[in-house]
């Protein structure tokens, strides 16, 4: 599934302010909100869904990167946003480094197969370091849209 | 010496297919093998002690998923990889 499909750009957040898991949580959050791509009344909910699956085990997966994500009824197909910040946050990930790439996604609960085929997008594409390291230095929203389009017109090959 | 090699295939057990969580625990796992762990599903070969290739295999659930592992833990390791694979959820949340 390409990026396209399911992040929605108005809500990419280059310079995160949170320093803490939950804070960063609630902005990336906000920025889906903000965007018109998830509901506000139902913003503290997915707050308290992400963190929930996070206390099953950190989806911070190493290198620098982590993706938080829920099922929520309240949305019909899959919405995603990306983050980066740039002196990184404390979201005790596997490897214990700090995160400084998100990928947030929330998905509706009867579409198992959407949530994953955009995990797999997400961890393909982060395989590539040129990828990685373009994102992480990103300095604004449309810098972020572009590598987005350009990983999905698989510029950075595999 | 040539080292053990044992290949075990399991069937993907979660309905969510082998989305983060379980990728997580299988590299994890993996990762306390000495043994290299490959999963091979179709053609496609990754390392289970890689998250990230894990997730790229798009593992759906009933998808038959092939075990190597190779090195003188390889018994273990594929035994423990393979109860990873086939445990069913009982949480909603992927």
């Amino acid at each position: 599934m390409k990026f396209s499909e399911f992040i929605s750009s108005k809500s990419i957040k280059v310079n995160m302010v949170s320093e803490g898991k939950t804070e960063a949580v609630a902005e990336l959050v906000q920025g889906l909100v903000d965007a018109g791509s998830l509901d506000a009344a139902q913003k503290d909910g997915i707050i308290q869904a992400v963190m929930n699956r996070e206390e099953l085990g950190s989806t911070g997966i190493g290198r620098g990167v982590a993706v938080p994500h829920t099922k929520h009824s309240s949305v019909k197909e899959i919405v995603g946003t990306v983050g980066v910040s740039k002196s990184g946050i404390d979201f005790r990930s596997l490897d214990g480094d700090k995160v400084n790439l998100f990928f947030m996604l929330i998905s509706p609960p009867d579409r198992p197969s959407d949530h994953l085929r955009a995990l797999e997008n997400i961890a393909k594409q982060l395989q590539n370091e040129s990828f990685c390291g373009f994102l992480k230095q990103a300095k604004s929203v449309e810098d972020v849209v572009q590598l987005l389009n350009e990983a999905d017109e698989n510029h950075f090959g595999s | 010496m040539v080292q053990p090699e044992v290949r075990l295939v399991a069937v993907v057990a979660s309905k969510h297919g082998l989305h983060a969580r379980p990728a997580i625990q299988l590299a994890e796992t993996a990762q306390r093998f000495v043994s290299t762990i490959q999963i091979v599903k179709d053609d496609t070969a990754v390392d289970g002690k890689s998250v990230l290739q894990l997730l790229t295999l798009l593992a759906e659930k009933g998808t038959p998923l092939l075990v190597v592992a190779r090195g003188k833990d390889a018994d273990a390791a594929a035994a423990a990889i393979v109860g990873i694979i086939e445990t069913e959820e009982t949480t909603t949340n992927p």
